[in-house]
């Protein structure tokens, strides 16, 4: 039977990783090789490179990373953050990424991501879908821009679209939650879970232990992301995968 | 020497880092000649098996194929690269395949027979069961999980070709073998520990056929 996926994700800025891992000895913290290597030691099944630089030279400087990351990592890593042309997917895969991931770049320009999926396969196109309760509209409406520009698309609308058009996985991020470490946002991953025949890595709001169980047996994600609780150790994947174990998830 | 076929297709940067990981030497190339003077082949791939299957043939790569084979070079395809070692593809139609193992390739339904929906592709680690623990990929190993990615699966027409089977709607040929040609649907270059010893076993599986060749000329 398929696991359960626990995906630490990892934010670069210039080639370094900021808000890195704080509670391991580690020779260099901000070392995106040496904390890839630490994660997938600590039983991680994939990874998320997020690069937050807003530079050209960042840029260039992450395709530096994804190579050196290539070189060593043994599990699957996905990129994400400024990649906007079916170039910059070619230069981030040849790097040696295994897939990579489009945000705003697809709400602006969505045969995007069937160029990237003809191309390349829908096995390495993640569309990254950032969600947020609008109150009045009684619905999820997609974000952009790091989740600072509203769009006009319903959440569960765009994810079918996405899917239609060769994403091979989602990344749903409830902006609701994120930062708030009460819990991933249930309802929001069901309904999305729903509506897709792929893959969904539910993001956001990830706390406690049970947290990641609730949104794999209450809300049937495929994956779960998060980031400061696996950084700042406040619980380690191998612990989470223990209470998986106990409460009947099956993972690696 | 290892020979890594490169033909455009998938992610060769990180099976021949593998390979550098266990100080193997290889060689990636799509040059027919240099392909022929290793040891043994590695078949990477991701993608459509029609297009693959169409460079292959644009690049005379599948007859330099079908001559390794037959010369007995040990021969390893790795998830699209595994598939195409079979007879023929349903998608896009039909695709014949390089035909050294029986066996067709279909698109995962989505859907049990109980009618209950299930996620297409077939994307992230499970666990292996062996049927052949004896095969040579196996060695030194125990049964662990592995790295998935891929919507379309082998129905293979003989049992004998199937040496480990995961569990996704049913079983999954996962890796494949039959004589000196091996296959793995996952991807041993990512699947850590496990997915390196196999790897590491193929490597050494070539070594020593190289060295039974030689004494026999």
């Amino acid at each position: 039977m398929l696991t359960k996926r626990l995906v630490p994700c990892l934010d670069v800025q210039e080639g370094r990783v900021v808000k890195g891992v704080q509670f391991v000895e580690l020779r260099d913290a901000g070392d995106p090789v040496e904390l890839a290597d630490y994660y997938d030691r600590e039983g991680a099944d994939e990874l998320v490179f997020l690069d937050i630089s807003a530079s050209h030279e960042g840029r260039k400087t992450m395709v530096d990373v994804v190579r050196e990351v290539a070189g060593t990592l043994a599990i699957p890593f996905t990129v994400g953050g400024g990649i906007n042309s079916v170039a910059d997917m070619r230069q981030i895969l040849r790097a040696g990424a295994d897939k990579v991931s489009l945000n705003t770049a697809a709400v602006k320009d969505p045969a995007l991501i069937s160029e990237g999926s003809d191309f390349f396969g829908s096995q390495c196109i993640v569309v990254a879908i950032d969600a947020k309760w609008d109150e009045a509209l009684q619905s999820w409406r997609v974000y952009t821009h790091g989740g600072r520009r509203e769009t006009d698309l319903e959440v569960t609308d765009w994810a079918e679209e996405v899917v239609q058009r060769g994403a091979g996985e989602i990344l749903l991020t409830s902006m609701d939650q994120d930062g708030a470490k009460t819990g991933y946002d249930l309802a929001l991953t069901r309904a999305v879970n729903a509506a897709v025949s792929v893959p969904v890595i539910a993001s956001g709001g990830a706390g406690s232990l049970q947290d990641f169980a609730d949104v794999f047996l209450e809300a049937g994600a495929d994956a779960a992301l998060a980031a400061s609780v696996f950084h700042y150790k406040e619980t380690a994947v191998s612990e989470v995968k223990e209470e998986l174990r106990k409460q009947g998830v099956n993972v690696r | 020497m290892i020979g890594i076929v490169d033909y455009g297709m998938g992610n060769l940067y990180s099976v021949s880092k593998a390979l550098e990981r266990l100080n193997t030497p290889y060689v990636l190339t799509e040059d027919v000649e240099k392909l022929a003077a290793t040891d043994g082949l590695i078949l990477p791939g991701v993608g459509s098996f029609n297009d693959a299957m169409t460079i292959l043939r644009e690049k005379n790569l599948d007859d330099m194929l079908k001559q390794a084979v037959k010369d007995g070079k040990p021969l390893l395809g790795i998830c699209l690269g595994m598939q195409l070692l079979f007879s023929e593809s349903e998608e896009n139609g039909f695709t014949k395949g390089l035909d050294f193992l029986p066996g067709k390739v279909r698109r995962f339904s989505g859907q049990t027979r109980a009618g209950i929906r299930y996620k297409v592709p077939h994307m992230g680690w499970n666990l292996l069961q062996y049927r052949q623990p004896a095969h040579p990929l196996l060695e030194d190993t125990a049964e662990g999980h592995v790295y998935f990615v891929h919507s379309y699966v082998v129905h293979v027409d003989t049992a004998e070709v199937v040496v480990a089977t995961a569990d996704y709607d049913g079983d999954v040929p996962a890796v494949v073998g039959r004589n000196h040609v091996f296959g793995t649907q996952f991807h041993p270059e990512k699947s850590s520990n496990l997915g390196m010893q196999m790897l590491n076993n193929y490597v050494a599986y070539v070594k020593e056929r190289q060295v039974q060749m030689s004494d026999s000329l």
